[in-house]
């Protein structure tokens, strides 16, 4: 066990906890401590502050949902590819996720959350096949700076096929406009529904591969010695990945950087072992997604700044660090 | 023996300079053709007589309304945007020695395109308050991109990492200003996503014209240079280039005439990055490809806002045609810088 593992775990429980109080509390309306009390625990108390708490948990708990999921997701993508930029948005799936759902919405009419899932996923995984295929082309295999460009390239091109897409049919822009800055503000019990099995089954991959992945990170040739089969591990652990933030995508837009940021800070803390980098990246990535919804809340007021736009200002400078610190030749 | 190389130099260079003359006449005629078409076609197709007649300003009811109302503007700001982002590209391209390094790649276009969004949707100005913004924010945004990735010693792999980190909060905030003005109609919005030469007016050409008037001329004289500069710094040096002074005097240009022509047009997708390949492709290399690369962008964006205007039912704004168009070609230099090891 990591040497701070404990600390760091109680820590992160603390702030778990602020979290969902500040969730449920602060918003463009403060919620006093009687209102939250009545809001939770007395169904039949029906004050405004009240019924504005019981919106809220729903909110929280899709918030707390997503950024498991997407920290969950980070992690995998990164050992998968044994590269620290990996990052669902980094490397274009939420796009390619995107792309699918605005297909769905312009040509095949769909319009439920649980139609949107399946072809996210399909539209994740597909492109996050393509980027890896393109961005591990020649020598050396899939450098970091060869996946971030690859998948910088492949956004660009889908995103282009979206507005394409869009550009005749206004209704589709006006569905898609809400859906595409990435906002968990919509979350209802119905989507967490349709959403859980999607996350129970990642993770829980994710938990049984971590030995594994492991193994992985010392090389190929390590883990083939070690009796790994890297080949399958590394499919079972990228489907789970996509799993994971292709149904995100598809429920709450495409969110930037959560990946990214949750499992940075947790290696920095814990070192690179999977078993714990893991579970503690799904906590972290609750907690930074639910914080950074409530910033949204709180600088956007009395509207809301979407999430989406908070997570990219925080996580794109972690980015920026990343690329700083990292020795050039490893670039 | 010695003659006889010298010859064998000297008409291999006649040779180079022969077909650079031809392809820039080539994309000269060609783009001067796409410029007659854009004001010919429409919704009603005038004569070309009709349309020289308007234009030297003679009164044709109904044609002097939608050429100088409408096709005019729309073929100058394709003109000129185009020529801006083709140049531009292609010095950025070239001075990185990179195809990656553009402008639209790393962020510099988001960032005119952040400003330009921000002072019409937020604080309702115009003309030249927009104008002005957009250069300062590309300005800021090249330095700060430099800034960061700087470091003990350059690297371009980092340069490109940092400006797509940039470029990512950049395009936050659009997408959020793009969000919150409600009122705003979707061309609009669509404009500053993608570039588009709808709505084009006459008075808010004269910036951008202005700019690449003043500014290509000094790109094309120091263009000369950005081949000894593609040598390496020492070399280049040696050879009697003040290369940080160059660098400084081109970047400043480049950046000056994207984020004008961004602010007029949005940022139409891929054309800075397209150009400097196509031109390098159609002229060879031996010589600065600076003016060819911007006659490659005003076909680009002219050929690609006709197709966009006519070829479909629905009428696509400039950006996306190119987008379609040039994507494919960058996942496909991606894949070949790859194979030959270049990143």
């Amino acid at each position: 066990m990591p040497k701070h593992f404990k600390t760091v775990l109680f820590i992160c429980i603390v702030l778990l906890g602020v979290c969902v109080l500040a969730s449920l509390t602060l918003g463009s309306r403060l919620v006093r401590w009687n209102e939250l009390i009545d809001g939770l625990f007395h169904s039949n108390v029906d004050s405004y502050g009240a019924n504005i708490v019981r919106k809220r948990i729903s909110r929280t708990v899709f918030s707390l949902f997503c950024g498991a999921a997407l920290g969950v997701s980070g992690a995998l993508m990164q050992s998968v590819t044994r590269n620290p930029l990996a990052d669902p948005s980094i490397l274009g799936v939420n796009t390619g996720a995107s792309l699918f759902v605005v297909f769905g919405i312009a040509f095949l009419g769909i319009n439920t959350a649980g139609q949107y899932i399946w072809l996210a996923l399909v539209g994740a995984a597909l492109t996050a096949v393509f980027v890896f295929a393109v961005g591990s082309m020649g020598r050396g295999g899939a450098t970091p700076i060869k996946l971030v460009l690859a998948g910088a390239a492949i956004t660009a091109a889908l995103s282009s096929l979206v507005t394409a897409i869009m550009i005749p049919r206004a209704y589709v822009m006006d569905q898609f406009r809400f859906w595409q800055v990435g906002s968990v503000g919509s979350g209802n019990w119905g989507d967490i529904g349709t959403f859980v099995p999607f996350l129970a089954i990642g993770i829980l991959i994710a938990f049984i591969t971590a030995p594994a992945l492991n193994a992985l990170a010392l090389g190929d040739d390590v883990a083939t010695g070690l009796g790994v089969r890297t080949g399958v591990l590394r499919l079972i652990a990228a489907i789970a990945a996509v799993l994971l933030c292709g149904a995100t995508t598809a429920l709450a837009g495409p969110i930037g950087f959560i990946g990214l940021l949750a499992t940075h800070v947790i290696r920095l803390i814990l070192g690179s072992d999977l078993r714990f980098v893991i579970p503690m990246s799904a906590i972290s990535g609750a907690i930074i997604l639910t914080i950074s919804d409530v910033l949204g809340r709180l600088i956007g007021s009395p509207g809301e700044l979407e999430v989406g736009v908070v997570t990219a200002f925080i996580g794109a400078p972690i980015l920026i660090i990343l690329a700083i610190k990292s020795k050039v030749r490893s670039l | 023996m010695k003659k006889h190389t010298m010859e064998l130099i000297i008409s291999g260079r006649r040779q180079r300079r022969r077909r650079w003359i031809l392809v820039t006449s080539l994309l000269a005629i060609l783009a001067l053709a796409l410029c007659c078409a854009m004001l010919l076609l429409g919704n009603t197709i005038y004569p070309l007589g009709d349309v020289i007649r308007v234009l030297s300003g003679e009164q044709i009811k109904g044609a002097t309304f939608a050429i100088h109302t409408i096709r005019l503007p729309r073929m100058l700001a394709g003109l000129f945007a185009g020529f801006a982002f083709g140049m531009a590209g292609y010095i950025f391209q070239t001075m990185l020695r990179n195809p990656l390094a553009n402008p639209n790649v790393i962020g510099i276009t988001s960032g005119s395109s952040a400003a330009a969004v921000f002072c019409i949707t937020v604080i309702h100005a115009n003309g030249a308050v927009v104008s002005i913004a957009s250069v300062i924010a590309g300005l800021a945004t090249v330095v700060l991109i430099y800034v960061l990735s700087k470091g003990k010693s350059f690297s371009i792999g980092r340069l490109i990492l940092v400006g797509i980190g940039i470029q990512a909060m950049l395009d936050a905030v659009i997408s959020y200003l793009l969000l919150v003005s409600s009122q705003q109609d979707i061309p609009t919005a669509l404009r500053w996503l993608s570039g588009s030469l709808n709505g084009s007016k006459m008075d808010e050409l004269p910036p951008l014209i202005i700019a690449v008037l003043i500014l290509s001329p000094f790109i094309i004289v120091l263009g000369k240079h950005l081949g000894l500069l593609e040598l390496g710094e020492q070399s280049a040096t040696s050879l009697g280039v003040a290369t940080d002074k160059t660098r400084i005097v081109l970047i400043l240009c480049s950046v000056g005439m994207i984020a004008l022509a961004t602010a007029t047009t949005g940022p139409i997708a891929f054309v800075s990055f397209l150009s400097g390949p196509i031109a390098k492709r159609l002229a060879g290399s031996g010589f600065s490809n600076a003016i060819p690369a911007g006659l490659v962008g005003v076909n680009l964006v002219l050929a690609a806002d006709l197709i966009g205007q006519f070829a479909f039912e629905v009428r696509y704004p400039v950006g996306i045609i190119t987008g379609i168009l040039g994507a494919p070609y960058l996942i496909y230099l991606l894949i070949r810088m790859n194979r030959k090891g270049e990143l």
